[in-house]
């Protein structure tokens, strides 16, 4: 009889978690759903390799957004990457320092800040006073976004690599930039691709932050220095117009953003498996 | 490699107490070392015996609020001085540490020429035949020479034990200290690890910290017993074992405490 109960109450709890975790990933596919229906139809060639059409005129396509969102996201790169990491390394080397504990704080404060704030921010100090929109101000604006995510996934991965392995590259004689660099970062290498495509892949579904920097563009660019298109610009601007056809761009761009964001988590989890035992 | 007289110590403390922060984990250790012998530390948890280790090589003071006061010297000369080079130090006194560490991103090949890879550019050929001489003293060339270019952790546990060996003494250090190195390992690799003490100790010096008493019966020549940060008694290992002068040595060795 106890036994039975005990049995039961066991099943509803497991049956209540089953349910939790199918209501957890319930969202994404309702959104891939949604996309793949009213988006795929309007994906082909011209989509990627052609530029909008006037209003009312059916086609066209995004290859301006396309080229936009790489070059910003580039740029973004090239700027964040190696702050973020550096400043991982840096907090993971000398964890007690008075420095690092600012900059961990600080991070996790970023971490949290609204998109938007650090696009206004990026408004104020590059916008304003070059008195134009440009894909520069977009590339630091997400730059901004990518550092402290990156920041702290370094540092924590760095911390998962056993001390005892430090410690005998240090009893070896290596040198400590070498100790660090040569065998602690090298051995959560994967672990530190992964944070930084994880933020690529956050960082290039931004709309916020571009509104008020890159702007967005109806023309094809590749100068930093000009307002610039992007993906999620012109599922904002697509989505919230007045065309049909508007809306089904909308809808293709936006399957097309998931799927890079998708492939971008793929790749992080093929960076975190191990490749070395393949052929000697 | 005797380049100082047999009689000489190749190490020696004098006075040495090491401080975690504001507590000394030992105090006022004086033993001398001689080359070609096997030194066992031994003790129960928490005496200290591998902190002293630590010390030999200045490793003690990677932990941070960690400091020494007293004398270590290498064929006489001052480990602590301020003209010492740490690293050339660490080249000179090598240590095996209790689990294996092999480094996980490279090969079985590349883990023993870390150490030899850090002066700089080494033609291939000379790289080539130091591996293979540390990987045959250290009793595994047999085993991995068909594999140098696999993960090194791929290999057994005792196996990366051996490997670790091979790392230390690639770069023909003088004295290897050794870091409870059966400790993880099971019997068969324990004894291997003990059979090739005796290959090792033709060439360096070794201080082995343990605290298994057979295991410092089997492979040492002289053996120190610590206890609550001091170190007791040392002698040669025969009479540590059979004969000791001191009560605590006795009531220790003999398995009333500890």
């Amino acid at each position: 009889m106890r036994k039975g109960f005990r049995r039961a109450k066991s099943r509803v709890m497991v049956g209540l978690l089953v349910v939790s975790a199918v209501l957890a990933v319930l969202p994404l596919f309702l959104i891939l759903g949604t996309l793949m229906v009213k988006g795929v139809g309007s994906i082909n060639w011209a989509f990627f390799t052609q530029l909008p059409v006037p209003p009312g005129e059916s086609g066209g396509g995004v290859a301006h957004a396309i080229v936009g969102t790489l070059l910003m996201v580039g740029t973004a790169c090239l700027i964040g990457l190696p702050i973020g990491i550096g400043a991982g390394i840096f907090a993971a080397e000398w964890p007690a320092s008075r420095l690092a504990t600012a900059t961990r704080f600080i991070a996790d404060v970023l971490n949290g800040t609204p998109s938007i704030v650090v696009g206004v921010f990026a408004w104020t100090w590059i916008v304003a006073r070059q008195k134009h929109f440009s894909g520069f101000a977009g590339s630091a604006a997400l730059a901004v976004l990518m550092i402290p995510m990156v920041m702290r996934t370094t540092e924590e991965m760095i911390k998962l690599v056993p001390h005892s392995l430090r410690e005998a590259a240090l009893a070896l004689g290596f040198p400590r930039w070498r100790t660090s660099l040569g065998v602690v970062v090298r051995t959560c290498l994967p672990g530190i691709v992964t944070g930084a495509l994880l933020a690529i892949a956050r960082v290039a579904g931004e709309t916020a932050p571009l509104l008020f920097t890159a702007l967005g563009s109806q023309y094809m660019g590749t100068s930093l220095q000009q307002p610039m298109a992007a993906l999620p610009l012109v599922v904002f601007t697509y989505a919230s117009g007045p065309y049909d056809d508007w809306h089904r761009l909308a809808w293709a761009t936006a399957l097309v953003l998931i799927l890079v964001v998708f492939v971008l988590s793929l790749a992080a989890r093929l960076a975190t498996r191990r490749r070395f035992d393949g052929p000697r | 490699m005797d380049r100082v007289d047999v009689s000489q110590p190749r190490l020696r403390t004098a006075g040495l107490t090491a401080f975690y922060g504001p507590t000394a984990a030992i105090r006022e250790v004086s033993l001398a070392f001689q080359p070609n012998q096997v030194h066992a530390l031994i003790g129960p948890s928490g005496c200290g015996k591998s902190t002293f280790l630590r010390t030999l090589n200045r490793m003690h003071e990677e932990t941070p609020g960690a400091r020494v006061t007293g004398l270590v010297q290498l064929d006489g000369d001052d480990i602590y001085s301020r003209s010492v080079d740490l690293r050339r130090l660490r080249r000179r006194v090598g240590m095996v540490f209790q689990k294996p560490t092999p480094f996980p991103t490279m090969s079985i090949y590349d883990n023993v020429a870390a150490g030899l890879r850090l002066d700089g550019r080494v033609a291939k050929a000379t790289l080539d035949d130091s591996v293979e001489q540390a990987l045959t003293v250290a009793a595994l060339w047999e085993e991995v020479k068909d594999r140098l270019r696999s993960s090194a952790t791929a290999l057994s546990s005792g196996q990366q034990q051996r490997l670790c060996i091979a790392r230390t003494i690639a770069p023909a250090p003088e004295v290897v200290l050794l870091d409870e190195p059966t400790a993880s390992l099971d019997p068969q690799g324990t004894q291997r690890i003990e059979e090739l003490l005796f290959q090792l100790k033709q060439r360096f010096t070794i201080v082995i910290v343990t605290h298994n008493m057979q295991q410092a019966a089997r492979v040492s020549d002289t053996t120190s017993f610590f206890y609550l940060g001091e170190m007791v008694e040392t002698g040669p290992t025969r009479q540590i074992f059979t004969a000791p002068v001191q009560p605590r040595t006795e009531a220790y060795i003999t398995g009333r405490f500890g």
